[in-house]
């Protein structure tokens, strides 16, 4: 059960396993603890040192950036950039966009995703093989077919360019990922339970919001994790089919400042935007970071 | 349930535990079903599957995509797609990515996760090496990245006049990364690599994590050395893993247009990093040939599927199990 084997890997953390190791070690134990530190030490620094390097520039002025040592500290912690990137480069604008469409989608996919995986996984009827399968099309095809005419099913709806059509374009391409977690999932429910519901009298939609969507809750957060960070990292759906600059989202608002005209010299500018976006994301690493290792264990042992 | 995953986990015949009562015609079922089924299947069909399959038609017309008028013209698109040069660069180079991308990543994945799992000592109990917990959590960071910030990130890092890798690079090294052929794609393809290899070191981490530790103390008992190790126990024992992996990676590596576009706008010098997306969209947005466009998109959707296939090929073929369970 793969729940079971999340709690057993908690209950067996790395510092307590390498603690009861520190005995005496041979020489050659030495010698390759030695190389893994300097192989990982040195993965570790290419991570770090680009994402400090950004931080770094992200305070200074263009002539330090241009004149000055790479890693150098800011010879003043201005908050200039971030201000210029925040309110006239409209980041603000783009943050609130993404986090308005990114929120109303990750709910609404959650929910159908479910009731769909839901169905598919506990009811037997006529179609639910074909449906199964299509979902798994849907999977694997690259979305790069289905823009164009996507672009235009989106004109007929009156929804094009807008936050609302980007909603739903988002829960659609979101959906046949969180039915295949959650379909399993729900196969691994014991059905004792929602039949013991049925006999109390609970209806299809009471046995369903009281009794198996609650018990769902940690495969739930698993894909919600996932879902989020896809979603807030899309790029190529508000590209195409949300160029107002109004309704921007964020990772549309950063590329701007790359392949834009005139952001060329304004390297300040767009470090400084850089960290605005990667702050949040950061952020919510540090405190899920626990939950987000869960959920990939869980993901393995599906 | 602790089987190993693959790709989208077949549907386990259970039908004696789901679905012993025949559907009633009563206002809760038909509402449930209309709801739960229905809405979610109506939103698919309607943004997902409707424009695929109308993509796969416009790739037989000549549809400019301005105009409603259009002629079915047959195969004459793909007639074109077979002797366009710069759709046989673009797909040369997605598969110069879907090659090294996903073998690079693996491998380092693969070391990394065994020196943080098993790394730590050659004889008795496993462990790994001191400090992983921070390993781990550095080396994940680039996937919790937007591609697209990760790209942004990159083109300044390489770039040729005040980048850090030239910064820090003595004079003699110094190179115009993503401005010149040679250098082009291999730089584009460390970005990728860069973001991707955390994820994946932490799926390998927890597939190793679930081999029983006997398995292990068994090996070492019988002498064998931790390469030995890691080439006969722990990579038969996560083979399942490494093939969604690498299905996940190589369908990544064919797309990969957030990266490349960001990296390289125009494709990199002499194409040298244009990749089948970024030319559809050029075609489709840029020059208005959309159906011609939708004939790209056509041959990317076989592309991955016969890479797909391949993948599982080669694993049947290498003595893999087909699932058993």
């Amino acid at each position: 059960m793969s729940s079971g084997s999340y709690t057993q890997n908690r209950l067996k953390p790395v510092p307590e396993r390498s603690r009861r190791s520190s005995g005496p070690g041979s020489r050659g134990d030495t010698a390759v603890a030695a190389t893994s530190h300097v192989v990982l030490g040195l993965w570790s620094i290419v991570v770090i040192l680009p994402l400090l390097w950004v931080f770094l520039s992200a305070f200074k002025s263009n002539r330090e950036i241009i004149s000055g040592s790479p890693l150098a500290l800011p010879s003043s912690w201005s908050f200039d950039n971030f201000v210029l990137a925040w309110v006239d480069e409209r980041l603000g604008q783009a943050m609130f966009n993404t986090v308005v469409v990114v929120g109303c989608a990750l709910v609404l996919v959650m929910m159908l995703g479910a009731m769909c995986a839901y169905v598919l996984a506990r009811f037997e009827f006529f179609g639910r093989r074909a449906i199964y399968y299509l979902m798994l099309a849907g999977l694997t095809f690259p979305v790069f077919l289905a823009i164009v005419p996507l672009f235009f099913v989106l004109q007929s709806m009156g929804v094009l360019n807008t936050l609302p059509g980007l909603v739903i374009t988002y829960v659609a391409f979101a959906l046949p990922f969180t039915v295949f977690f959650l379909y399993a999932f729900f196969q691994g429910l014991p059905s004792e339970i929602s039949e013991a519901a049925a006999i109390d009298g609970a209806g299809k939609w009471r046995t369903f919001f009281q009794v198996m969507l609650p018990m769902a809750t940690s495969g739930m957060a698993s894909v919600a994790i996932f879902n989020f960070l896809g979603l807030w990292n899309q790029y190529l759906l508000p590209v195409a089919l949300n160029t107002k600059r109004d309704n921007w989202v964020l990772s549309q608002a950063v590329a701007s400042f790359v392949s834009g005209a005139g952001y060329q010299s304004q390297y300040g500018l767009l470090f400084a935007g850089v960290v605005i976006t990667i702050v949040p994301v950061l952020i919510g690493y540090v405190f899920f970071q626990r939950q987000l290792q869960g959920s990939v264990t869980q993901g393995t042992n599906k | 349930m602790t089987t190993p995953v693959t790709g989208a986990g077949a549907p386990r015949s259970r039908s004696g535990t789901r679905a012993r009562r025949k559907a009633r015609w009563s206002f809760d079922n038909i509402s449930f079903f209309l709801v739960f089924l229905g809405l979610p299947l109506a939103l698919f069909l309607l943004l997902v599957i409707w424009p695929f399959i109308q993509a796969v038609f416009y790739s037989f017309t000549d549809w400019g995509g301005f105009s409603q008028e259009f002629e079915i013209i047959g195969f004459a698109n793909y007639e074109r797609l077979v002797n366009d040069a710069t759709f046989k660069t673009a797909l040369g180079n997605n598969i110069k990515l879907a090659i090294v991308v996903p073998f690079a990543v693996i491998v380092i994945a693969m070391i990394f996760a065994t020196l943080v799992t098993v790394g730590g000592r050659g004889i008795g109990q496993t462990v790994g090496v001191k400090n992983s917990g921070f390993y781990r959590v550095v080396s994940f960071f680039p996937y919790v990245i937007p591609a697209v910030v990760a790209g942004v990130i990159f083109t300044k890092v390489f770039d040729p006049s005040n980048g850090l890798l030239n910064g820090l690079l003595p004079a003699g090294l110094r190179q115009n990364w993503l401005g010149q052929v040679s250098t082009a794609l291999p730089a584009s393809m460390f970005v990728i690599i860069w973001g991707a290899v955390g994820f994946y070191m932490l799926l390998f981490i927890a597939a190793i994590k679930a081999i029983p530790a006997e398995t292990f103390e068994a090996a070492r008992l019988d002498g064998a050395g931790r390469l030995r190790t890691m080439w006969s126990v722990t990579i038969p024992s996560i083979r399942e893993n490494i093939q969604t992996a690498w299905i996940y990676l190589g369908i990544a590596a064919l797309d990969a247009f957030v990266f490349m576009h960001i990296l390289n706008n125009s494709g990199g010098p002499d194409n040298s990093t244009l990749v089948m997306p970024q030319y559809l969209f050029r075609l489709a947005f840029a020059q208005s040939q959309f159906g011609y466009a939708s004939a790209v998109g056509v041959a990317m959707a076989v592309v991955t599927l016969v890479f797909a296939g391949l993948v599982f090929a080669i694993n049947r073929l290498t003595g893999g199990s087909t699932r058993s369970n």
